[in-house]
């Protein structure tokens, strides 16, 4: 039951995006066609449960025991950073189409301050592995709806006539906006 | 180099390529720590610090790194920094620390900090870094104060904590997460109008 919570509660109500203002920049950057979101938003949900998983693991079995939790910011951008490297080098030699696929994205996730966000909040928010994997997955699930959604609606977007300083950037934003608004209607259903 | 050229770089990171406004660079801090005028300034003036440290040693040791790890050290560099701001806030303004709260160990991902290492400080010399470094921050926490301010006098109609409207006044929505968004829309494209008048 408690997973279920976790789940609904980073999904809708607490959505990473339109509540944690976390993971903008390729929120507003990769979101320009539907294509291109749905493939962000599989190459950040990869990256940031196996980044989750490892930085738990670290924080638990070295920073912990060794008292230097102030190390935190340092090692897990460092993790973070390397585990994205590997991905890309194994998923290069082992599934050639799904480095097609997720590629061009890679790279792009080491600055996602969604990944490192999730990292450090399972770990003030005290949860054990097993809620860490499924809290990092359901923010994942967030993300990519949010930017599914998103990139469907400025695909609508592009074709008004705005204007001239609204175009681009602004109006993008002006409808985030309204997207945050209307996952506000989820508050409240979990505490 | 003369003192012309230093405020020049400096003003450059200002206005013309203000990381936010412009550059669109920065943005989860700049819409998540923006609830008022105060977190604003704390954000930018934190995010300062460390670009302005870090632009500086990494043209320092710009030739000492290898081009092949150069982004490695330049994450590592950020990070001591980062790391170092996050212990000093939180031993003298720890109600800030609070307020604050994630988005500070997440300024090592602030695209603008890497960015200006990468695209600047790992070309120039240290006095430009310095001041290129110091503009950039300064664009920054001036953009962040802005929105802050804009939206704390819409949401709860006070600016810094004093109070402007008279009581009871808010649009309350301008403090939540949709008001971040829409504020910053249109503050962009009044700049876009601005700049080019």
């Amino acid at each position: 039951m408690t997973y279920v919570l976790i789940f609904i509660s980073a999904v809708f109500v607490n959505n990473i995006v339109l509540s944690q203002f976390l993971g903008i920049c390729p929120f507003l950057g990769v979101s320009k066609k539907v294509e291109t979101a749905l493939g962000m938003a599989g190459a950040v949900a990869f990256v940031l449960t196996i980044a989750t998983i490892f930085t738990f693991i670290v924080q638990k079995s070295v920073l912990e025991p060794l008292n230097i939790t102030y190390l935190q910011t340092i090692s897990f951008i460092l993790i973070i950073a390397a585990l994205v490297q590997m991905v890309e080098i194994i998923l290069k030699k082992i599934s050639p189409a799904l480095y097609q696929a997720l590629g061009v994205f890679l790279p792009l996730i080491t600055t996602n301050c969604a990944v490192l966000g999730v990292a450090i909040m399972v770990i003030q928010k005290d949860f054990d592995l097993a809620s860490s994997v499924v809290f990092a997955i359901s923010t994942a699930i967030g993300f990519g709806l949010a930017l599914v959604l998103f990139a469907g609606i400025r695909e609508q977007l592009n074709m008004l006539n705005l204007p001239k300083g609204m175009k681009g950037i602004p109006s993008a934003l002006l409808t985030a906006g309204l997207l945050a608004m209307a996952f506000m209607g989820f508050a409240g259903i979990v505490k | 180099m003369s003192q012309n050229s230093g405020m020049k770089t400096m003003l450059n990171g200002i206005i013309k390529e203000n990381p936010v406004f412009v550059l669109l660079l920065g943005m989860c801090p700049t819409l998540g720590t923006t609830s008022s005028a105060v977190n604003g300034l704390g954000m930018g003036l934190a995010t300062t610090f460390v670009l302005l440290s870090a632009n500086v040693v990494v043209s320092l040791l710009k030739n000492i790194i290898p081009d092949k790890v150069r982004i490695p050290a330049f994450i590592v560099v950020i990070a001591t920094f980062v790391t170092l701001v996050e212990m000093v806030m939180q031993a003298y303004v720890p109600a800030l620390y609070d307020s604050l709260g994630l988005f500070i160990p997440l300024i090592v991902v602030n695209c603008i900090v890497l960015g200006r290492a990468e695209a600047f400080a790992a070309k120039n010399t240290v006095g430009k870094s310095f001041f290129d470094g110091l503009g950039m921050g300064l664009g920054f926490t001036m953009a962040l104060t802005l929105l802050g301010t804009v939206r704390e006098l819409l949401g709860t109609g006070k600016v810094f904590s004093m109070t402007i409207f008279p009581e009871n006044y808010g649009m309350l929505l301008f403090v939540l997460a949709p008001g971040a968004f829409i504020a910053l829309a249109y503050l962009i494209a009044i700049f876009n109008k601005l700049k080019k008048a």
